[in-house]
């Protein structure tokens, strides 16, 4: 297709919103409520195909269980002779599996009449919630990194590498310091910032002086990372001087993050740090200089040269931000629930947060609530694998097809049939090249 | 590429005329080049430092005082340096380069073979070579895969997943069908499955394709996952113990020194592999179908004027490439272990995918870049074994520092096809 | 809807022109006839027969070729590589080897047919663009085409070159060829065309014979008289704003793009910079506002030197820039009206720090802005993608010409902009010239510079030829921008 100058246009049909659907609220006006609100919620519309795309995974996920369940299987051997017997076995297979889900989560009803009737506690009402918050959490840091990094046009996978890093920090500072407690977890969570931030620039530096993309310079620091933390373990002066095994020495009380009474409840400060991570990126991309710096660089680099901004500048200040708020999810593991650090401490922070903030489409607010989704299907999945005996890796498959139909709403939205939004603004980012 | 937002001043711009990348690469070089042959020298002890030409210690070896051969080779790598510093020619850089880089290898290694404890100090050259064959042959698979498809104008990062399906497949039929070729043919079909995910999304839905490669490793992982707890963890015997492929020795060429016994005595998996860079290094470059995928990952809006199918060309190319990923995943599960664990291929995915970007996106230098980064990998186990004072861990980092190298243009210019992640809208 | 009930026959052995201002349809109609767009209505009709074309293989196939304004050449292909690309000659049956001597000798034997050089061998992305279009004629000249569609063909051309082309066509003419040639130069079209079809607003208005004068040729294309001049009072300049000495600046490549430039602007005066496309003009502004980096050579600015500074101070000092493309580097398109109209002066009071916006000082600033240059706009958050090209263009003006300025630079201000817009620019950047700002106006529309400007500089091949007064005849511009220097009137 010719790229020819850019051609006179009609002016533009003046209206809100405006991509010629079925006609605006002028037309509805006259109409009754409740169809049009139905109309339009069955169309492509951002919050039908999220939900949509959750329920098409789930249905995925439900197939999964149905494939590799023995008695299922065995069932629908004999499906003609007893067509009834197959039906039932799938149900159970499904329903318990979901349930368990949904139990492990959020709430387990049982345990509120067990509290009615007084042989329960309130710890165990609140667990469920207190694991999906304490799930949550890193991945609500993740994403706001990757989600920030997506805001202006950079691709940072780096998010895993970064955590790393972060946690890398927190742990030595945790066990090497001797600092009063809120100080000590302070000062514990600059260093984890301040860690993650370095492992940032470096990517963001080698985009901006030598145009290596950022996607492939952080997943290589992914692993460096990796590598890199699995040799400090075994040092002298990190490791557990009790243990042979690769772990370090633990934390310092004084550094851990404030955390909710109980065991059992293992939610903490991290969560609260989190919330008020998303307001403050919020923040710093509608209100501030620095946010509106960054949108424009992320929409459209060469126009923001031209306007004087300092591109490469910003680049590298985007990066580093975004290395910090990997590294301070780091942190919240370390010193929030694992004290310790092992080569597997942070587990798939990173990658998950990529999903998060996919899943949240680079807004704060939105990966907030993905967070606690993801986080949720986390400490669900745990339920399931102990109650029902279902792999806790479906869960990493419902992430992962979750995600994937969220990325590709046109998918959703021909499986479902669902109509042409009013305002359909659904794409992640423009796909991008090397 | 994307394009670079390097704010040059004039300043900085006239400093760089003198320090041309030869003359920096050269100086660098010549100072590491001394640094190994004073340092490794000084920390050599008297004792030989033996190649042998086997499997293990017995043999004819090659052997080298260690403080002589580390100096010697330290010279050399300064020579090469020096040489660069002095010529202003582009084409000497990989080359010399390379020779200094080698040169600099073989000085510490004079240096700890001949420091290791006992009657260690000795490097089985055969031994070696094989294991850097074997540690690269899943990387070649990868690799090609990823130019297969890259070449086409389809980004790849999902080659960690379509090598994780193919080992699972390869184990599960390759059980339960007891048959080594029934679970080769499954690989490469479960290679085939999960690229025709990505090409769907990525050619018709217009998905990201960076987000769509990490989406499908994790959807891998997940369902290898969840498959193996389902069915191998709970009956191995029905679903995880595949009949692998052996080993066949070609008489005469296996008796040729070092050579021989590495390329003449090996398995399948090494001959599909050497096979599938000749072919689709000819395919590519001297073939009509090669030519016409090269401009469809290039220029596809041009390929589309001449009457080039570019979707259907992008389409088969991502399939065959699935297909050739998933048949490097047998490998784990067909030969090396003969039975499939979580999470086996362990991030190789993505040091293919570095060894397809160092390699320019070319099947043989996919090629020396995967036996580069597999030897990094066998001389990590080695040193390990020969209780060497350097660290495995950094020399397992080095494929990921050398792409970096790479991508930042240190290490020679490193070009995309110039249409690579772009889909192609018609109209 | 792009094309309206068009109808067209050319005739075997015919060069028949197509002319039409930017925007007019004429591409359109031909990437119909290309097979590269599907016909909502209508029939093609090749040798009697009524054809169908799907791709443009199929029109191939039919015998019809095309050059694109904007190569379809794959970079790093040899020529011969590129020339074969779909239609490759192979030995090995099925297999599919290239047979890379009969390719380069088909090569070699249709440029000598109509004397087109050009080496096989060479890569395409080394070519200079005259050499790339004649690749993309011999490309369309190996498939045994009858009629070759050309698109716009001369806009990257210099004159000499032009008349080469011309050459060419009169050749392959001769040879029986049928040309389509697409256009909006007015003396090309005289020069070789045996019949003219004029086409406006997607509709063809008439078709002729070269006899018609340019007048009636114009009048038909643009649909009413073409009044070429504001009404402008004379210059009245003050003290130098803008020097400019030796300045030498590569392009992508590292070739001088601008080779050795002197140029003067004064206070209150416009210095209109004529030329045709791609003879330095673009990296000469790029590099006057810090945006592509100076290898000799100095800016000043108001006594001060700002050679290589940061754009951002260079925009700080009081110079407004109006870029040549303005989707691409003048407007976020994701960002509303408002904040495009404060692209460049966001961090700064009135409407924002170094820390935070002050969004309401932006949307009464913006809305003022919005008044003053007359946006059409349905409001300042609307979406800037939802204006039309010249509302957008009047974004920037506005952007540019809301603040206090000693110097603006504008660089085809007017392009693919509607012809209300584009005199509601040219007064809006006399008035600034009437504030005793200094106008640096780059354009490759010869009518608007001779519209607005005080006195031309002619640039051609990164040099600045001349510099003449604004009363100077046309003729002797376009031998300027061919090259052509008749004597030497430097004025600084």
């Amino acid at each position: 297709m010719t790229t020819a100058p850019p051609e006179q246009s009609p002016p533009a049909e003046v209206g809100p919103g405006g991509a010629g659907g079925q006609g605006g609220p002028q037309a509805a006006a006259g109409q009754a409520f409740l169809p049009v609100f139905v109309r339009n919620l069955w169309s492509a519309n951002t919050v039908t195909v999220s939900v949509l795309a959750i329920v098409l995974a789930m249905l995925f996920g439900g197939v999964l269980i149905l494939v590799s369940d023995e008695e299922v299987l065995a069932a629908f051997g004999y499906f003609f002779a007893a067509p009834s017997a197959a039906l039932t076995e799938s149900w159970r297979a499904v329903s318990e599996a979901f349930t368990n889900l949904f139990k492990g989560a959020i709430l387990d009803p049982e345990q509120i009449g067990a509290l009615a009737q007084g042989s329960g506690s309130w710890e165990r009402v609140l667990q469920p919630i207190s694991e999906t918050l304490t799930y949550a959490a890193p991945l609500i840091f993740t994403g706001l990194a990757v989600a920030l990094a997506f805001r202006g046009g950079l691709f940072n996978i780096g998010a895993q590498g970064q955590a790393l890093l972060g946690a890398i920090g927190a742990g030595v500072l945790g066990f090497a310091l001797g600092l009063p407690p809120v100080l000590h977890m302070l000062v514990a969570l600059l260093g984890a910032a301040l860690a993650g931030a370095a492992w940032g620039f470096v990517p963001g530096i080698l985009k901006a002086r030598t145009g290596a993309h950022e996607v492939i310079t952080t997943i290589m620091l992914n692993y460096t990372a990796a590598l890199f933390l699995a040799w400090l373990i075994v040092q002298r002066g990190i490791q557990d001087p009790n243990r042979t095994d690769a772990i370090s020495k633990p934390v310092h009380r004084s550094s851990y993050l404030l955390d909710l009474p109980g065991p059992s409840l293992r939610a903490n400060l991290g969560i609260v740090l989190a919330v008020l991570a998303c307001a403050a990126i919020a923040w710093l991309l509608n209100r501030s200089t620095f946010g509106f710096e960054l949108r424009a660089m992320g929409s459209n680099p060469d126009a923001a040269r031209t306007a004087g901004m300092g591109v490469a500048r910003t680049y590298v200040l985007v990066m580093g931000i975004s290395g910090a708020l990997a590294g301070l999810g780091g942190a919240t593991v370390v010193l929030g629930t694992e004290h310790t650090l092992t080569p597997q401490v942070i587990g798939q922070i990173g990658f998950n947060g990529i999903l998060v903030a996919l899943l949240g489409r680079a807004r704060p607010w939105g990966v907030l609530l993905g967070g606690l989704l993801f986080g949720a299907l986390q400490a669900g999945g745990n339920r399931m694998q102990s109650y029902a005996q279902i792999s806790v890796e479906l869960v990493t498959v419902l992430q992962a097809m979750i995600v994937l139909f969220i990325a590709a709403p046109a998918f959703v939205k021909t499986i479902f049939q669902l109509r042409a939004a009013r305002a359909a603004r659904l794409e992640t980012s423009v796909a991008k090249g090397w | 590429m994307s394009t670079a937002v390097a704010d040059l001043t004039t300043t900085a711009a006239e400093a760089h005329r003198y320090w041309t990348r030869n003359r920096i690469t050269g100086a660098v070089l010549v100072v590491a080049g001394l640094a190994a042959a004073v340092v490794f020298g000084a920390l050599a002890t008297d004792r030989d430092a033996r190649f042998t030409l086997s499997e293990d210690a017995a043999g004819v070896a090659l052997s080298v005082n260690g403080t002589v051969g580390a100096v010697i080779f330290g010279l050399i790598a300064a020579g090469a340096g020096g040489a660069l510093f002095a010529t202003a020619a582009r084409r000497w850089y990989t080359l010399l380069l390379g020779l200094a880089i080698g040169a600099v290898v073989v000085s510490s290694l004079c240096w700890q073979v001949s420091s290791a404890p006992g009657d260690l100090n000795y490097m089985p050259l055969v031994d070696v070579a094989r294991g850097t064959f074997n540690a690269a042959l899943p990387l070649i698979f990868g690799a090609l895969g990823g130019v297969l498809c890259e070449r086409s104008g389809v980004i790849n990062v999902a080659i960690e997943g379509q090598l994780l399906m193919g080992a699972f497949a390869g184990a599960l039929v390759g059980t339960l069908a007891a048959s080594a070729v029934a679970g080769l043919l499954a690989a490469a079909v479960a290679g085939l499955l999960i690229s025709a995910v990505l090409a769907v999304f990525a050619i018709r839905y217009l998905v990201d394709q960076v987000v769509l490669g990490i989406v499908l490793n994790l959807f891998a992982v997940g369902l290898t996952g969840f498959l193996y707890e389902r069915l191998m963890q709970q009956d191995a015997a029905r679903y995880n113990e595949p009949v692998g492929f052996g080993v066949w020795r070609i008489p005469v060429l296996s008796e040729i020194p070092v050579i021989g016994p590495v390329l003449f005595e090996a398995h399948l998996f090494l001959y599909l592999a050497l096979a599938a860079v000749v072919v689709i290094h000819i395919g590519l470059f001297h073939t009509r179908w090669g030519l016409r995928t090269r401009s469809v990952g290039e220029h596809p809006v041009a390929a589309d004027t001449l009457g080039v199918r570019v979707r259907g060309t992008r389409y088969r190319n991502v399939l065959l490439g699935g297909v050739v990923a998933g048949i490097g995943g047998a490998f784990y599960t067909l030969f090396l272990v003969s039975q499939f664990t979580k999470n086996m291929v362990g991030g190789k995915g993505f040091i293919a995918l570095a060894a397809m970007i160092f390699g320019r996106w070319s099947p043989t230098g996919a090629l020396l870049a995967a036996l580069f980064f597999g030897f990094a990998d066998k001389l990590a186990t080695y040193l390990g074994a020969i209780a060497s004072p350097i660290p495995s861990q950094f020399l397992n980092m080095l494929p990921y520092l050398a792409t970096i190298l790479a991508v930042a243009g240190l290490v020679g210019r490193v070009r995309a096809p110039a249409a690579d992640g772009k889909p192609y809208v018609q109209g | 809807m792009a094309n309206d009930s068009i109808t067209l026959t050319v005739e075997p052995g015919e060069i028949h022109a197509l002319l039409g201002e930017n925007g007019a349809g004429k591409s359109t109609l031909m990437n119909v006839l290309y097979g590269l767009l599907q016909p909502d209505e209508g029939e093609i009709v090749v040798d009697g027969e009524t054809v169908r074309f799907k791709s443009p293989r199929d029109a191939i196939a039919a015998g019809i070729g095309m050059v694109h304004q904007h190569f379809m050449l794959v970079p790093v292909f040899t020529v011969a590589e590129n020339v074969m690309l779909g239609a490759e000659q192979v030995r090995g049956g099925p297999l599919g080897f290239l047979d890379r001597r009969r390719a380069r000798q088909r090569v070699i034997e249709v440029s000598r047919r109509y004397g087109l050089e050009v080496d096989p061998d060479s890569v395409v992305e080394d070519l200079p663009v005259g050499v790339q279009q004649r690749v993309e004629i011999v490309k369309a000249l190996s498939r045994e085409i009858d009629l070759l569609i050309l698109d716009e063909p001369t806009a990257v051309l210099t004159p000499h070159e032009t008349d080469e082309l011309l050459e060419v066509m009169r050749g392959l003419k001769a040879a029986g060829k049928s040309i389509v040639f697409i256009t909006h130069k007015l003396r090309e079209v005289k020069a070789v065309a045996d019949r003219i079809t004029v086409i406006r607003r997607g509709r063809c208005v008439r078709t002729t014979t070269p006899d018609t004068s340019e007048e009636e040729l114009a009048a038909l294309m643009v649909g009413r008289a073409v009044r070429l001049d504001v009404q402008k009072t004379p210059a009245q300049p003050g003290e130098p704003v803008l020097s400019v000495r030796g300045l030498v600046v590569h392009d992508e490549r590292g070739q001088r793009a601008v080779d050795g430039v002197d140029l003067e602007v004064r206070a209150g005066e416009v210095l209109g910079i004529a030329g045709v496309q791609g003879n330095g003009q673009t990296e000469l502004v790029e590099a006057i506002m810090g945006l592509r980096p100076v290898r000799a050579g100095s800016v000043v600015l108001g006594g001060e030197t700002v050679t290589n500074r940061r754009t951002r101070d260079i925009l700080r000092a009081g110079v407004g820039y109006i870029p040549e493309d303005r989707s691409a580097d003048g407007l976020v398109a994701d960002f509303t009206v408002a904040e495009n109209l404060v692209l460049d002066t966001y961090d700064r009071p009135p409407y924002g720090s170094k820390l935070v916006l002050d969004s309401d000082a932006i949307e009464a600033g913006a809305r003022d802005m919005i008044a003053r240059f007359d946006v059409r706009t349905s409001s300042p958050n609307a979406p800037v993608a939802t204006l039309s090209g010249g509302n957008q263009q009047k974004v920037i003006v506005a952007r540019e010409l809301a603040r206090p300025l000693k110097l603006l630079v504008a660089a085809q201000p007017t392009r693919g902009v509607d012809v209300g817009s584009i005199e509601f620019i040219h007064q809006q950047i006399v008035a600034e010239r009437d504030r005793g700002t200094a106008v640096l106006l780059v354009s490759s529309e010869l009518d608007e510079v001779l519209g607005i400007a005080d006195r031309i500089a002619v640039m051609c091949g990164g040099r600045i030829l001349a510099t003449v007064p604004a009363d100077t005849p046309r003729e002797e511009i376009g031998l300027l921008m061919a090259g052509i220097s008749v004597d030497e009137e430097a004025v600084p």
